[in-house]
């Protein structure tokens, strides 16, 4: 076979016409890597991945130990509140609640601030398609034909801006942050812009191009469950109100699951949180918009800092950990049957 | 067209029910007889137009589409289609429409094709040029204006435009040459002749003024069968009727030779013509494979109906509470709310279904297509298979069957010019007696074996008989090429056996008018008149003519097989002439005996008479011929006997040990003599030194009943394999069964005959039985229908093993449908066998490249495809069914439509189908020399319910990690990208549509992975393939995430891609879960390995071993396994020891009990000639001599 191979066609030799050519690809014979898996390959490779498993590992932990969390659960603590929120024909009453907590250690660094709702589900396929893209884009487009019913329009035919039942629900509970130094309150600066990704906050939501925001919505009636209109989401920044509200921007990404957190504000270095929130007495002013006790929801809002890693979730380190141990053993495990049966071989050998 | 069609049918229709249409009646050239002969009824024939074609211009979009929503598959994913469009559903019906219409599309781009090229092919066809005659002058038309009744001119090397009935031709002797290659794939020359009382007419007006009517029957698709009448008119006299036979006929599609031109009268036109009746489409043969994928199917399709009935009632479990159902936020709009509850719950059944009916893939049904398809090519682009004589390469009928070439349990083979090469070599002759060797005098030689044989010179009254026998001999004779003086036959027998006698000094030099011609050893030429031809049939297995000799006497000389001859036999040296042809059939020759009687002129007279009688019957003209023949050939007295040796094709022998070796067991079913096909089998080592002969032919039924032959036979064959089970700890048995079963048709058809009491299948499992503890089985004297049978039987029986046929005779085409696989030989006996088979080959030795190399290939690749495919669709689906739990059961999809769309389509298609074609686990060469490999294939070892659930447990294994993996990094905190990274330093919040494509990126890479783990064979395209797909997914991703699509109402996965790589923890995480959902399928490889090899992985390993010290053992030889040794017997030296005790014990045991089996054991040295090539010493056929 390998005299046939070796030996090219003789030329000058007319080959009959239906003679395939040999071409390495035709024969099946184009040189190619052949892997086997060999004892050697095998257990480099479980032990590489074992090593490199339990290094990441063990960095993640590491990391992830030094972010600091804290989070407060304030759907009881507010209890009048949710009680009053229960009843919706009292959505225009005011409610302000306050939250007390103490941090004993300086949280330094970045701190960002949540608000995270639980048994919300912002993942149910009616509420996912109840949007209109073409809306937020600032396109001047009829809602009618978008999922957004039934948070459409009117009854009497003014549209919704923005339409659809994520906007109609968009978070908003007002929280904020008091840092009690001994008798004195200080707010904690928090800033409100910025936490949306830059993509959506420039390119995939719009305002309506008009000489004032307020002529741009003209026509168009705020969702139901909203108090003001959308282009009073922030009066005091133009660049932060209409549909490129960070809020608004951040609400609109729908969750993955019923239990979410989004992020709300970021303190702002400056002053004495140059360096993050020193320790110390706080409190959260909140004012109790957001009605969660009827799908028996809770709410919380949570500080959190951010490593390389993300954030406090100690999961990835631990999965890899336990992934890294796994592959070591099991290479271990290979080693000891390879030498096992050798050992028989050599036995029949004999 | 269709009308033409539609007529034809009718007509064949109505033809069993009313007697006229049995005939037709055509007027020659339109010519209305003469008055008061019979009534004038115009009959209506169809035109002479050719239809091959399936579809017409308008009717191919409707037709076709409807012919494709034939397939189940298609109709179920066209009906999720129509689901997706009626119902509001959560993917978009383009997710499934665009696939589904691709496919479609295609294959109905390729089917019209193929329906334009034969349209382009009928319209060459219908349009060609034809000369008619009309009113005495030649008119050129086109062929579809061809009526019946016309008179049609026909030029050398053209093709005839219809069935012709010949009148005459430019040769003086009215006979004209025609090659069938097209038809029949014979491309020797046939004679044909004209009829009688028209070969006279020479030109237009002659042949114009012929007035008469044909009489023949309607069409029949059988090429060789044809029965007419012409009645010819001669001004007011009584019609002469001459009787038109096959000999008369011109086919449509044969080609005009020699000749330089004919003219004809249409009989048969257009579909009604013999070669459109022979357009038969075959039968759908289905492969193994295809049938484990349908199981596998329906299984996928029970799981995917359970799966959304489980959601549905979950659903509604879950939603029976309010604050669920329908919370503040979430309002169903007005209609919703109204729709009633059961209707609204099989909606969401449906759209349960809609959303997970990609775990049944269209594309599986494209790719395996597009590997069959493709994959087949390899086979004939097979340099190895080539064969560089006939300059004939493998053909691929169907690609169908790929993958069952290499699941071939049983191989049916002809015999003659499938295991030998059909290539007629003149042996010897042996004329009262006397024996004569052709070599003797050519060469000069001493001959080995002398005895018996008389130099030629010695017998001067034999050598008068010489002549005799060539004469009968040249009357077989079909065509003498003028220019050379080669004999062309269509039987190789025959073109051995003048060749040989010319070596004796006898020349046959022609046939004219009738004389034969010989030129003898003192160059005188003598002369025959050859008076009658009762030509050959398979049924008789003799054939006889009828010459005068110069001298006046009338001889009948009748040559034939042995068997039809001595019974008609009454004197001549019968004994040594039996003795004779007895030895040389053990030889292997093919034996023919030649007989003669000398006639009066009186018993010529009425034998002429009964032979022009039955050749003018109309009806059953067969079956009288045959009784006439019957009565005249009887009383010979015996001539001689010729022996042609028909040599084995080249490694035949290498072939069939390599397809036992591979487990395969090999039958031979031949029509020829008992003697002459085990010889070949011992030739071929179907049967070895040490294989017990067991015979059940029709001499020992005659001895014993059926019934006791029977008993016996399984009674030795069970006692035998019972001690070998006991000695032998490995559960490979078939290599040490050393018994052969001879069976003889006659022995056959008793044993398949249903018995009297009802109880027919007890024979028949009882045969089945021994059958299969026999490592080898001949089947001689068959006759095509029992080979077709013999398959069937096995096919049938309870094992239901896949079987193999190959031939290269039209007597095999019944066998080659019959089977599983059906392989033609493209051989010399025509092409019939080829055009019907699946697959032909130039050569037998090429079958072993074909099943343990391509089909090996074929199957391994295949059975990873389909089970891959399941694989990849479980890991797709399973997250999105697991995510329903987390969304309120709301069919919330977890993966972008895009995403959903192109997984099946793009970013997983190529690589598997890369793979389908190229995956080589070991190499071709090792699959080749090591055939024992098979084995690890055989009984469709890699689809088996084990390896099916092994897969669907994987693909939920890394499904659950996928998805609850993406689940924990995303709860409790979230997965963020790391601000520092990004220059507006934030901390940003991933949703739904992240998650999805988390999932979905882990998706892609696992399984496209996984795929490169299975892979063996990495050539470029194999690297090109596999990162490429997976960087065309990121490109597309990136693309599709980049850009605000204006088409799209939506912007979902705007930057969601990018976002998502920016983040840190989502790349640790994306290579965590590659990670841990690929380890258990290494480890488990790993394991396998180790602990339980199979032989293919222990040749992995060894010729990995061998390659680094060079060494020159074979693979084998280098394992140093106990476990295999054992399994391969024929290797090693303990296995054949073993075996010879066995058979020693057998002996002594047969020695006990000798009357059981009288002739089993009837083996002689004395048949071993030493110069034959092969010999074979411990057992051998008993033989009178």
């Amino acid at each position: 076979m390998k005299n046939k191979t070796s030996s090219p066609p003789r030329e000058g030799e007319a080959r009959p016409s239906r003679c395939p050519d040999n071409s390495a690809f035709k024969q099946q014979k184009l040189p190619a890597w052949k892997p086997q898996l060999t004892i050697a390959t095998v257990l480099s490779s479980f032990f590489l991945t074992g090593a490199f498993c339990l290094s990441v590992g063990v960095c993640l932990i590491l990391s992830t130990n030094s972010v600091r969390e804290i989070q407060i659960d304030y759907s009881d603590k507010c209890s009048d509140c949710s009680k009053l929120r229960e009843n919706s024909s009292n959505w225009n009453k005011e409610c302000h609640c306050s939250v007390n907590f103490m941090l004993k250690e300086d949280i330094l660094g970045d701190v960002f601030m949540y608000y995270g709702l639980q048994n919300f589900y912002q993942n149910h396929r009616r509420y996912v398609i109840s949007r209109s893209d073409a809306q937020l884009l600032g396109r001047n487009v009829n809602i009618q034909k978008s999922y957004c019913a039934p948070f459409t329009t009117y009854r009497n035919g003014t549209p919704m801006a923005p339409c659809g039942a994520i906007a109609n629900s968009m978070f908003n509970d007002t929280i904020d942050l008091f840092y009690n130094l001994k008798s004195s309150v200080i707010q904690v600066p928090l800033l409100k812009t910025g936490n949306s990704w830059w993509t959506d906050k420039n390119v995939k939501f719009r305002n309506p191009k008009s000489y004032n925001l307020s002529s741009a919505f003209a026509g168009t009636a705020r969702p139901p469950y909203w108090q003001k209109p959308v282009y009073l989401l922030d009066e005091e920044d133009e660049r932060n109100n209409g549909y490129i509200n960070d809020d608004f921007i951040i609400w609109m990404r729908v969750s993955a699951f019923a239990t979410f957190r989004n992020l709300y504000r970021r303190v702002s270095r400056i002053r004495q949180f140059a360096d993050g929130l020193p320790a110390g007495n706080y409190t959260f002013r909140i004012s109790y918009n957001f009605p969660v006790t009827k799908f028996k929801g809770r709410k919380y809002v949570i500080l959190s800092t951010v490593v390389w890693s993300g954030g406090s979730n100690p999961f990835l380190g631990i999965a890899y950990v336990v992934s890294g141990t796994a592959a070591t053993l099991t290479g271990f495990v290979i080693t000891a049957i390879h030498l096992k049966l050798r050992k028989k071989k050599a036995y029949f050998q004999k | 067209m269709d009308c033409s069609l539609l007529r034809t049918l009718v007509s064949r229709y109505c033809a069993g029910e009313e007697n006229w249409v049995d005939s037709r009646t055509i007027y020659v050239g339109h010519r209305e007889p003469p008055p008061g002969t019979e009534a004038y009824i115009p009959q209506r024939f169809p035109d002479n137009r050719i239809v091959s074609s399936k579809y017409t211009f308008w009717n191919f979009v409707p037709k076709n589409l409807f012919e494709q929503f034939r397939r189940i598959a298609n109709f179920y994913f066209l009906i999720i289609f129509l689901v997706q469009l009626i119902i509001d559903t959560p993917t978009s019906p383009v997710t499934s429409g665009l696939p589904l219409l691709f496919v479609i599309t295609v294959t109905a781009i390729k089917q019209g094709y193929e329906d334009w090229l034969r349209h382009k092919a009928d319209n060459a066809m219908n349009q060609c040029p034809v000369h008619f005659i009309q009113h005495g002058k030649l008119v050129r038309k086109q062929s579809r204006k061809l009526r019946v009744g016309d008179i049609v001119m026909v030029k050398e090397d053209e093709t005839f435009p219809c069935d012709l009935i010949f009148l005459s031709s430019s040769r003086g002797d009215g006979t004209c040459f025609v090659t069938t290659a097209s038809l029949d794939g014979e491309s020797s020359h046939k004679t044909y002749y004209a009829v009688q009382d028209t070969k006279a007419f020479h030109n237009e007006q002659e042949i114009d003024a012929l007035h008469a009517t044909i009489e023949c029957e309607q069409p029949q698709p059988d090429l060789y069968k044809f029965v007419g009448r012409i009645n010819v008119y001669h001004d007011r006299n009584e019609p002469t009727a001459r009787p038109l036979g096959s000999e008369n006929l011109l086919l449509r599609g044969a080609t005009l030779k020699n000749t330089e031109k004919i003219f004809g009268v249409a009989i048969y036109t257009g579909m009604e013509t013999k070669m459109a009746l022979n357009y038969q489409a075959k039968s759908q043969k289905r492969s193994a494979v295809e049938k484990s994928m349908n199981v596998f199917l329906i299984v996928y399709l029970c799981i995917l109906i359970s799966k959304a009935l489980i959601n549905t009632v979950l659903k509604y479990v879950w939603q029976s509470e309010p604050f669920r159902d329908e919370p503040w936020y979430n309002q169903k709009t007005e209609p919703e709310r109204k729709r009633n509850l059961f209707l609204r719950a099989f909606t969401d059944f449906l759209a349960f279904m809609v959303l997970f009916n990609y775990i049944i893939p269209v594309s599986m049904y494209v790719t395996v297509e597009m590997q069959k398809f493709l994959g087949s090519y390899f086979l004939t682009w097979d340099e190895e298979m080539f064969d560089e004589d006939t300059g004939e390469g493998p053909l691929v009928n169907t690609s169908d069957l790929n993958e069952e070439l290499g699941q071939i349990e049983y191989v049916f083979t002809d015999k003659t010019g499938t295991l030998t090469e059909n290539n007629m070599e003149f042996v010897e002759c042996c004329i009262e007696g006397h024996v004569y060797v052709p070599h003797v005098i050519c060469n000069g030689q001493i001959l080995h074996d002398c005895t018996g044989i008389d130099m030629i010179d010695s017998s001067p009254g034999g050598s008068g008989k010489v002549k005799d026998d060539d004469s009968v001999d040249g009357l077989k004779k079909n065509q003498l090429s003028r220019r050379s003086c080669i004999y062309i036959s269509s039987s190789p027998d025959e073109v051995a056996l003048v060749e040989g006698i010319q070596r004796l000094g006898y020349t046959y030099l022609r046939l004219k008018d009738n004389f034969m011609e010989i030129l003898n050893r003192e160059n005188n030429i003598e002369k025959f008149e050859l008076l009658e031809v009762l030509s050959f049939d398979s049924v008789r297995r003799r054939m006889s003519v009828i010459v005068k000799s110069s001298t006046g006497d009338i001889f009948l000389f009748c040559k034939g097989a042995d068997s039809s001859i001595f019974p008609r036999v009454k004197e001549g040296k019968i004994d040594q002439i039996r003795s004779r042809v007895e030895r040389n059939a053990v030889e292997g020759l093919r034996t023919l005996c030649v007989a003669y009687k000398k006639l009066t002129a009186e018993e010529y007279s009425n034998a002429q008479k009964l032979l022009q009688n039955a050749k003018l019957a109309l009806q059953d003209r067969e079956k009288k011929l045959a009784e006439v023949y019957e009565k005249i050939e009887r009383d010979f007295i015996l001539l001689g006997a010729t022996a042609v040796e028909d040599r084995l094709q080249e490694k035949a022998a290498d072939t069939i040990e390599a397809l036992q070796k591979a487990g395969i067991k090999v039958w031979v079913l031949t029509g020829d003599k008992m003697e002459t096909a085990a010889a070949t089998c011992y030739a071929c080592k179907l049967f070895r030194r040490n294989t017990q002969i067991l015979e059940l032919t029709t001499k020992k039924i005659e001895e014993q009943s059926l019934h006791d032959v029977l008993f016996d036979l399984s009674k030795t064959v069970l006692r035998h394999n019972g001690s070998l089970t006991r000695d032998t700890f490995s559960g490979l048995s078939t290599d040490m069964q050393d018994y052969g079963l001879i069976i003889d048709g006659a022995a056959l058809s008793l044993i398949m005959k249903p018995r009297q009491d009802g109880s027919s299948g007890n024979y028949r499992e009882l045969f089945l039985e021994i059958c299969r503890n026999c490592s080898a089985v001949l089947c001689c004297r068959m006759a095509p229908l029992q080979k077709a049978q013999i398959v069937k039987l096995i096919k049938l029986s309870k094992e239901h093993p896949i079987t193999l046929a190959i031939g290269d005779g039209a007597n095999d085409v019944s066998m080659i449908l019959e089977a599983h696989v059906g392989i033609g030989i493209i051989g010399k006996e025509g092409r019939q066998a080829a055009r019907n088979s699946d697959y032909a080959i130039p050569k037998f030795k090429h079958l072993k490249k074909m099943l343990l190399v391509h089909g090996h290939f074929y199957y391994v690749r295949i059975s990873e495809l389909v089970q891959y495919f399941f694989y990849k669709n479980v890991c797709f689906i399973f997250p999105q069914f697991l995510y329903q739990f987390f969304c309120g059961f709301s069919q919330q999809t977890l993966y972008d439509t895009a995403y959903l769309t192109l997984y099946n389509i793009s970013f997983t298609s190529l690589p598997i189908l890369l793979y389908g074609l190229m995956e080589q686990h070991v190499s071709a060469d090792t699959l080749k020399r090591e055939p024992s490999l098979y084995r690890d294939v055989a009984k469709n070892a890699l689809l088996r319910w084990r390896a099916f659930i092994y897969w669907t447990f994987l693909g939920v294994f890394d499904a659950v990690v996928f998805f609850f993996g993406a689940y924990f990094l995303f709860d409790n905190t979230i997965v963020t990208s790391n601000g520092q990274l990004m220059t507006t330093s934030t901390h940003m919040m991933f949703g739904n549509w992240t998650f999805g494509t988390l999932v979905f990126t882990v998706l892609v890479f696992t399984v496209t992975l996984k795929l490169a783990l299975d892979t063996h064979y990495w050539t470029w395209i194999n690297h090109f393939m596999i990162w490429g797909s997976l960087v065309f997914y990121v490109i597309f991703s990136l693309l599709w995430g980049g850009i605000i699509w204006p088409f799209l109402n939506y912007q979902r996965m705007y930057y969601v891609f990018m976002q998502m790589l920016s983040s840190g923890p989502a790349w640790l995480g994306i290579i965590l879960l590659i990670t841990v959902s690929l380890l258990p399928d290494v480890l488990k490889k790993v394991l396998c390995r180790q602990l339980w090899p199979t032989a293919t992985e222990r040749i992995q390993k060894a010729s990995r071993h061998c390659r680094e010290h060079i060494s020159e053992f074979t693979p084998l030889a280098c394992l140093k396994s106990p476990r295999y040794r054992s399994s391969d017997c024929s290797n090693s030296p303990a296995r054949r020891s073993n075996s010879h005790s066995k058979k020693m014990m057998f002996t002594h045991w047969r020695g006990v009990d000798y009357s059981v089996l009288p002739s089993v054991f009837g083996y002689s040295n004395k048949h071993c000639r030493s110069s034959a090539g092969y010999r074979y010493s411990g057992s051998g056929l008993e033989t009178s001599v």
